[in-house]
């Protein structure tokens, strides 16, 4: 991925954190339905937006109250709901492996800057209903993206379960899958249906 | 000392595992390598045994397939299975909309290629079909295959990603 996609690099001194912006700046949004895995859109490469364009807020707000309704969706990328652009919301608050948490948030054009003590963990994804794996990813992870609104290139610094599912969007966003990412031949499980 | 090759699959129940493993273990057969899995409701058994005859094997799980529920089969193999792994591990990745041929046509391009399947499941939920296989390569091969490979993926219209595997040990 490019580094200059959705603007110039920050200063590695500049603070990181979202700011004073909040997801309720991006007004209401609307619940949209997820597509699933075969759906080509999973699988190409989203585009850069512009962070200021009306229609990505709007799209940034769509997807948090898509996340909010969602049960157990701690994360929610544009190609889910049928958009190529590198766009998502995360939001892994209240999560029991969560650590470090930056509330609700939507990110433009993100990128990791640095990935460092990576480790292995189940995942599932609201496009793979039926399956879930086991991926090794960063534990600890910067990452680089512009808020959606304003604009604002912010440098994120987070680790644990919030770093996982911001390296899950940002897959979601380059074409990718955890399918495309699990550690063996046997690292793919059913998930269990309690009738 | 014998080297049996048997495979035992059939309708899942409960106590399939222990059936088997007590005929084995009352023979005096001792179960090395295996692999023992439900697929779509099928319980599969794939086992290396070493001790006593086929022939002696074959009899003792007869009562076991009697009623047509369990189809096994016992053969002596030659104890000169185990290969030295050649080559780098690398993973690949295959999901798409379920159609004939994909483990064919990418086990294929791998096998041009030199490598070798050493490991591979598939999982078809929904319209959704996933491979994994776990395959050596050939050093030389590593640059040039994922070009190969995503061609033969785009003529399937499925996803295709090869990559290392993981060398960490824990």
């Amino acid at each position: 991925m490019s580094g200059q996609v959705g603007g110039p690099d920050l200063d590695p001194q500049s603070p990181t954190g979202l700011g004073d912006w909040t997801p309720e700046l991006l007004g209401p949004g609307q619940v949209l339905p997820v597509v699933s895995a075969p759906h080509p859109v999973l699988s190409r490469a989203g585009a850069p937006v512009d962070p200021t364009a009306e229609e990505t807020v709007r799209l940034a707000a769509d997807l948090v109250a898509t996340m909010r309704v969602s049960p157990g969706c701690v994360g929610l990328a544009a190609p889910q709901v049928g958009v190529g652009a590198q766009v998502f919301a995360v939001d892994v608050t209240g999560h029991a492996k969560a650590v470090t948490v930056h509330g609700t948030f939507v990110l433009c054009n993100a990128r990791v800057v640095e990935a460092t003590r990576w480790k292995a963990g189940r995942e599932g994804c609201m496009s793979v209903p039926d399956l879930t794996g086991d991926v090794k990813r960063a534990s600890r992870l910067v990452v680089e993206g512009a808020l959606p609104g304003s604009g604002e290139q912010v440098r994120l610094v987070t680790d644990g379960f919030e770093a996982r599912a911001l390296q899950h969007e940002i897959d979601h966003c380059a074409g990718l899958l955890f399918l495309d990412r699990v550690a063996g031949a046997h690292a793919i499980y059913q998930r269990k249906v309690y009738l | 000392m014998n080297e049996l090759a048997i495979t035992v699959i059939g309708r899942d129940r409960p106590g399939i595992v222990a059936d088997v493993a007590e005929v084995l273990a009352r023979l005096g057969a001792n179960l090395t390598d295996s692999t023992m899995t439900r697929l779509r409701g099928h319980f599969a058994m794939t086992l290396i045994c070493v001790g006593p005859s086929a022939a002696e094997v074959e009899d003792a799980l007869g009562p076991l397939t009697a009623d047509g529920q369990l189809l096994a089969t016992v053969r002596q193999v030659r104890p000169d299975g185990e290969t030295t792994p050649t080559g780098e591990r690398y993973v690949m990745s295959v999901h798409g909309a379920d159609r004939m041929g994909i483990v064919a046509a990418m086990t294929r391009a791998v096998t041009v290629a030199g490598g070798n399947v050493t490991d591979l499941s598939t999982r078809l939920v929904g319209s959704l079909y996933v491979v994994v296989a776990e395959v050596d390569l050939p050093a030389d091969v590593t640059d040039t295959l994922p070009g190969q490979l995503a061609e033969v993926a785009a003529g399937l219209g499925v996803e295709v990603t090869l990559r290392p595997a993981d060398p960490d040990l824990l």
